[in-house]
């Protein structure tokens, strides 16, 4: 799944995903901003069948976070 | 049923029309707590227009004229005139009767329709509707907006998105393809974007005396940003589908002008270069109904399109309502 993050994450955002680790910040590593975020949302929601709703959003700030989050909230 | 060979609306000309005012990100960061880098970034716009003479009405008129004198008919050749507007400076009479009347458009009927920033594109689908079953010839669709009248001006997450303007297409019938149109509604989804209306005029005062603030758009930034970002590409695909063409076929993409980011999120999710994807958002803003027509005509007027090309027209906003539809130019550029 972290290999999977790692790619949606590099290709929503125009990263390398070579230099993209667990401990990756979107904001202060990856330099995303909010209208980044809503896109990677929807990146990992349809690809994971997850929602994520956007109080939940805000609490997602590294690569490792996101995977928390999907692998709890993945059915 | 698919393109076939029958009796279709061609555009035969152009207009646009925007207010002389302009206000640039530096003036509204003089006003509300933000900055031209962050107005910038977040949505591409640089500057908007806005109607201080001007009106939703005027605005509509030279746009219409314009058009017309493209096409080189006589106003009195005109069937019907259809005006997308979700800010007309009256509910009635309604803007299309004004420009009737203005443009001696003697044997024209004409109403308005509303459907927010998705309106040119489903009045141009009414009139290819209308010319598709013979009923009328020859159609004026303008979109015309003073949707600034509408923006709360210290609400920082809105104000800096909209502008005013019109646009408009003059379209004949004959003979060529008819592609059928995509286009979708969920009004389920209708509370991320509201405008106000008649409602708004019961005035209801609160606790302190103040009369509520309900007069102005609201907006969830992030239920509409992934909203068009989710359904754009998918009814792109779906318009091309239905009429066996594929993204390669495409020579332009003319997408509602609302936010640069969204352009470019749906380019990224067709895998298309963002060169197919003409932008004029940074000097206008969304201009809702009539951005569609000022950036058809400006690529019109700049002699960008070329007769023989095919171009998809998508449209999306509050409503929820969004659509695209395909049309080949015929103007010799």
């Amino acid at each position: 799944m972290l290999e999977r993050i790692i790619e949606l994450t590099a290709e929503t955002l125009g990263a390398n995903a070579a230099e993209i680790t667990a401990e990756t910040s979107f904001m202060d590593d990856l330099h995303a901003d909010s209208l980044d975020l809503f896109e990677l949302a929807m990146a990992l929601e349809e690809e994971f069948s997850v929602e994520i709703p956007s109080e939940d959003l805000e609490k997602i700030t590294t690569v490792a976070d996101a995977m928390n989050y999907l692998t709890e909230h993945q059915a | 049923m698919n393109k076939e060979q029958t009796i279709t609306g061609v555009i035969r000309g152009t207009g646009a029309c925007v207010p002389k005012r302009i206000l640039d990100n530096k003036e509204i960061a003089g006003f509300v707590d933000t900055s031209d880098e962050w107005i910038r970034e977040r949505t591409g716009v640089r500057r908007r227009r806005i109607a201080e003479k001007e009106t939703t009405v005027s605005m509509a008129c030279e746009a219409g004229r314009q058009a017309v004198e493209e096409a080189g008919i006589s106003p009195d050749e005109i069937d019907m005139i259809l005006v997308a507007t979700g800010s007309p400076d009256q509910i009635f009479p309604c803007t299309a009767c004004r420009v009737q009347e203005a443009l001696g458009a003697d044997g024209a009927v004409g109403f308005d329709l509303n459907a927010a920033c998705s309106g040119f594109l489903f009045a141009y689908n009414t009139a290819q509707a209308y010319i598709a079953s013979g009923i009328y010839r020859t159609v004026l669709v303008i979109g015309s907006e003073s949707i600034s009248r509408l923006v709360d001006w210290t609400d920082r997450g809105t104000c800096i998105l909209f502008g005013d303007g019109a646009g408009a297409v003059l379209l004949q019938a004959a003979e060529g393809k008819t592609y059928r149109p995509a286009a979708h509604s969920d009004g389920s989804g209708g509370a991320a974007l509201t405008g106000p209306g008649v409602r708004n005029r019961i005035r209801s005062i609160d606790k302190d005396g103040r009369e509520s603030k309900t007069e102005y758009i609201t907006m969830n930034g992030k239920d509409v940003f992934q909203f068009a970002v989710r359904k754009v590409p998918q009814v792109i695909q779906e318009v091309l589908k239905e009429n066996e063409l594929s993204v390669e076929d495409i020579d332009w993409f003319v997408l509602h002008q609302a936010n640069a980011r969204i352009v470019d999120a749906v380019a990224r999710r067709l895998r298309i270069g963002m060169e197919k994807f003409p932008m004029n958002l940074q000097d206008y803003g969304n201009t809702s109904s009539a951005s569609i027509p000022i950036l058809l005509h400006e690529l019109n007027r700049n002699g960008v399109l070329k007769k023989g090309q095919k171009l998809v027209l998508a449209g999306f906003g509050a409503g929820l309502s969004w659509g695209a539809s395909i049309l080949e130019w015929d103007i010799k550029g």
